[in-house]
């Protein structure tokens, strides 16, 4: 039993070695770009359109929906980074039932990547939203004592992210690995749809909680300037 | 009794005290979440919406120290540090 596809390795390219989480991880990105673009060749702009049309559009507004319903703002510019964390880790979860597939979430090395991506996210669309100098202001907010804690828990809740995931899958595949050798019959394939609805909520929490730290990194000017006007008024 | 085998006993018998002890927490605490979460769309069925979306991110948020301690019951089985030691010494 393996705890992780790391410890699969295929061959050796140069100093890298080709593991499974490396080519599960090419799979579903070509899976992924290459649906995407055979929908995409024939898209009607009314009307009758393809069921692939339907779906993938279906998806997008969800996406759209949630992030303006969390960020309370416009969401046209977050739509292709959460999305695409959102559509890859679901994937990846949902394919983890066909034979053979090693998810690449269970790896902790792919999960950690993620959340490092999220990490980095924050500071940059803060940035675009709100210039340097007002973003770093952000973390003096309310007072510059709570600015260690600020830091430490940009860095735990990077950490967590990535543990979440990681650990969620990582105990689906092991859970169903255990029970084959202890029940084969018929208990693992109802532990597999478990998993299925775990992968889903599990990518649906990483791209809300992505979603959600991103808006903390960007809703301080807006929440300052709503505090400010409260003050004017009253 | 040798340090590889009182090693052993050592971290199987953690392992699960990690598991049964640090699932308690978690447990109750999203036990309690979604109680209320069902109890407030009981009484607002229209803020469903908002009311499962911010309880999935609460329920993420309590279960990530359940899962610390899944991680650290798995490293002290699976991939414990003090085996190296133990095989060298």
């Amino acid at each position: 039993m393996n705890l992780s596809p790391d410890t699969i390795v295929y061959g050796q390219l140069g100093p890298f070695q080709i593991n499974a989480t490396l080519v599960f991880s090419w799979v579903l990105m070509a899976l992924l770009a290459g649906a995407s673009f055979v929908v995409t060749r024939r898209i009607e702009p009314g009307g009758r359109m393809a069921p692939g049309q339907n779906a993938l559009e279906a998806l997008v507004v969800f996406v759209l929906d949630q992030i303006r319903d969390v960020t309370q703002q416009d969401p046209e510019p977050y739509l292709p980074f959460v999305g695409t964390l959102f559509l890859f880790i679901v994937t990846s979860n949902v394919l983890g039932v066909v034979p053979g597939f090693e998810p690449p979430t269970g790896s902790l090395t792919t999960t950690a990547a993620l959340a490092i991506c999220v990490f980095l996210a924050v500071p940059a669309f803060g940035i675009a939203r709100e210039g340097l100098l007002g973003y770093l202001r952000g973390y003096l907010q309310p007072t510059p004592f709570m600015l260690p804690f600020t830091i430490l828990g940009e860095l735990s809740r990077t950490l967590a992210l990535a543990v979440r995931l990681f650990g969620n899958i990582m105990s689906g595949t092991v859970i169903v690995a255990i029970l084959l050798s202890v029940a084969p019959l018929f208990f693992p394939v109802v532990m597999q749809a478990f998993n299925l609805l775990i992968g889903v909520i599990q990518a649906y929490i990483f791209a809300i909680l992505a979603i959600v730290y991103i808006a903390s990194g960007t809703t301080r000017q807006a929440q300052r300037d709503a505090r400010n006007g409260e003050g004017g008024s009253e | 009794m040798t340090d590889a085998s009182l090693i052993a006993t050592a971290s199987i018998l953690i392992a699960g005290f990690t598991m049964a002890i640090g699932s308690i927490g978690p447990a109750l605490g999203q036990a309690r979440a979604l109680a209320q979460a069902l109890q407030s769309i009981a009484q607002q069925p229209d803020e469903a919406n908002t009311l499962t979306r911010t309880l999935f991110v609460g329920l993420a948020m309590v279960e990530s120290t359940a899962i610390y301690c899944f991680v650290v019951a798995l490293i002290l089985i699976f991939a414990n540090p003090f085996w190296d030691a133990a095989a060298a010494g």
